[in-house]
């Protein structure tokens, strides 16, 4: 039962960024994640598919130390850090970021600040109480500002944004944050075509680097993220390969894709 | 963001800056309107309106400490009494000890009412307020204290909203049922009183009283600068963060709950401060204070002033008390209504409280529709 599903050897598995193995959360008797496993290396853009009530929502979840699987092991780094015991800020300050499904920007501050919010420094109080950016942070947080084309707006609440603007500033707010793995919601709603295409190229640029989680329902998105992809069903991966592989498999076809 | 341009950004905010204007001119011409000019000039402020303006700047300072927790940090306590309550009982019970030998029974060292109830010793927990440094210690330390494990538990639980003022209301209720029995040695529900001396000084004489007025101007505004401060900084910007994205805020590594449980033990100590210059002015501290209708109240002040501003707070703790001295002597039935109806009105209808008006004028005439409620004091628009 709680053997991996996936063929990795102990090779690939040392290297992970991210492993999961036979994760099992239930709510009220619903089997949201059943037995899912899943790894992630270093550097690697994946995409995550599935329709809705796949799980892939509270996998995040999981990640994150929202929920507390009921089973299995959640790993990062190289399977040393054992997620599964630790809070939120405790994954955020290992340096995984996500970014919602639902944009959550700090409507009422500036711009800037909820970058200076997110920004990688020490998140105790008495540090904050004396914090002033350095000249690199100011420069980071300028150029970061500048690649999510908010440099002229950023004195403007938050508030004030578009939706895809914010979806923007949130991914702007992983880079600051300098994540090693960016857990990413859902990035392209409320996106023009245009503003998608450039988040597909954001995002291919930022994994190699950095490991990135995607999480989309579009599958133009997908298909121009030109990474692995995860199809997750009834809580756990139901196939895995590359866009044009998953898109002829055909029990994904019969579960997703045909619907 | 700089420190150093600190009071150059406090004083272009024109709220703040009417605030403390406000408050140096108060300092200045009480004092003197009172102590120079003779008594049978209409410029002359009776000793006693002193001491009444004194005990509004008291709340001022309370309503102040309510509004750094419930305006900038989200937690609408119901109980913030108590922590005024404890620091007015912390300096009581030196001014208790400073009696002496002039009680009613001429006890060297035991207060009247434990001389009363034939104690033969002075508990253990009264040791050490003869001292007024001590003491002054302990008007900050007690509350703060109470705040911390109060807070550590209620913030690690993540217990918020309404759940957390109702525990928040219970607190101050058990307090009050405590602090009201005799064998607690607080005086029971007589509380402390009779006192006669500050520091050596007179506590009735009309210099005192000045003293007193121009320490409360003086708490009140650094009380102000203070929040002020701790909200320029980066923390202050994570507080609000915490106060409209909590789980956002966590998910960027910070922890909350220490975040909020520092604001609530500075905000209690604050409100201690408070209760510890009011009990001299008013000359008593009694159970009373820690009744759960008082710490609404000062909800209340808090909403009429106007949320998230701090001068708000401090300007709706004056007026609603200014209304209550006038109300509770004219038409003493009437008030507990009129109590309610401003709080009515001020919901539904002002939701920013009275430092508000610009921002109602500018939406009756401009129905701008996209404005932002923005608490912060950095209001453009004034």
């Amino acid at each position: 039962m709680n053997q991996p599903v996936l063929a990795y050897g102990e090779k690939i598995l040392n290297e992970s960024i991210l492993y999961l193995d036979g994760v099992t959360v239930t709510f009220d008797g619903f089997r949201a994640l059943n037995n899912l496993s899943i790894l992630l290396e270093h550097g690697e853009l994946r995409a995550i598919i599935g329709p809705n009530g796949a799980g892939k929502t509270t996998m995040m979840d999981v990640i994150t130390g929202k929920i507390r699987p009921d089973q299995g092991d959640v790993f990062y780094h190289n399977q040393t850090i054992n997620l599964a015991t630790l809070d939120e800020s405790e994954i955020a300050q290992l340096g995984i970021g996500r970014k919602f499904q639902k944009p959550t920007v700090f409507e009422q501050q500036s711009i800037s600040d909820n970058l200076y919010l997110a920004l990688k420094a020490n998140r105790g109080i008495w540090a904050a109480l004396s914090f002033k950016p350095s000249r690199t942070q100011q420069e980071l947080v300028e150029q970061v500002l500048e690649r999510i084309r908010l440099i002229e707006r950023q004195n403007d609440p938050a508030g004030s944004l578009s939706h895809g603007q914010k979806q923007w500033l949130e991914i702007g707010m992983l880079l600051v944050q300098d994540a090693q793995l960016l857990l990413v919601d859902e990035p392209a709603a409320g996106m023009t075509d245009s503003e998608t295409e450039q988040t597909a190229e954001l995002l291919q640029e930022i994994s190699g680097t950095k490991s990135v989680m995607v999480v989309e329902h579009d599958m133009e998105f997908v298909k121009a993220l030109d990474c692995r992809v995860s199809v997750l069903h009834e809580g756990s991966v139901l196939a895995e390969g590359t866009h044009s592989e998953v898109q002829s498999n055909a029990t994904v076809i019969e579960v997703y894709l045909g619907r | 963001m700089q420190t150093n341009s600190f009071f150059n950004t406090l004083l272009a905010d024109s709220g703040a800056r009417w605030f403390l204007g406000c408050l140096l001119a108060l300092v200045t011409l009480v004092p003197i309107l009172n102590g120079l000019v003779s008594q049978d000039s209409v410029l002359h402020i009776p000793t006693y309106a002193v001491s009444l303006m004194g005990k509004y700047l008291c709340f001022a300072l309370l309503a102040l400490s309510l509004d750094l927790v419930w305006g900038y940090c989200g937690i609408l306590s119901l109980g913030h009494g108590a922590f005024f309550a404890l620091g007015g009982y912390a300096f009581g019970m030196h001014l208790m000890r400073e009696i002496g030998e002039r009680g009613v029974y001429g006890h060297p060292v035991l207060p009247d009412f434990m001389v009363f109830l034939n104690w033969e010793n002075l508990p253990w927990y009264w040791w050490g307020f003869d001292s007024f440094i001590f003491s002054i210690l302990m008007v900050l330390l007690i509350p703060g204290l109470l705040a911390l494990v109060f807070g550590w538990f209620a913030f690690r639980s993540r217990v918020t909203g309404v759940y957390l003022s109702i525990i928040t209301q219970a607190l101050t209720y058990a307090l009050m049922l405590a602090f009201f029995l005799n064998e607690l040695g607080f005086g029971g529900n007589n509380g402390l009183t009779d006192f006669k001396d500050v520091l050596g000084i007179e506590i009735q004489a009309d210099s005192t009283r000045r003293g007193l007025f121009i320490i409360s101007a003086l708490a009140l505004a650094g009380g102000f600068v203070l929040c002020r401060w701790l909200l320029k900084t980066h923390y202050g910007k994570v507080l609000l963060a915490v106060r409209d994205a909590e789980s956002r805020s966590r998910f960027l590594g910070y922890r909350t709950a220490n975040y909020k449980l520092f604001a609530f033990v500075v905000a209690a100590m604050l409100a201690g401060l408070a209760g510890a210059l009011y009990v001299p002015q008013v000359g008593i501290i009694n159970p009373g204070e820690f009744s759960p209708l008082n710490s609404i109240e000062i909800v209340i002040w808090v909403a009429v002033g106007g949320r998230g501003t701090l001068y708000g707070a401090a300007l709706g703790a004056i007026v609603v008390n200014l209304a209550k001295t006038w109300f509770t002597g004219a038409m003493p039935e009437l008030w507990l209504f009129v109590l309610g109806g401003m709080f009515v009105v001020v919901t539904v209808l002002l939701p920013r409280g009275i430092v508000g008006i610009q921002f109602y004028r500018d939406k009756l005439f401009q129905h701008r529709l996209k404005t932002p409620l923005k608490p912060s004091g950095s209001e453009s628009s004034s």
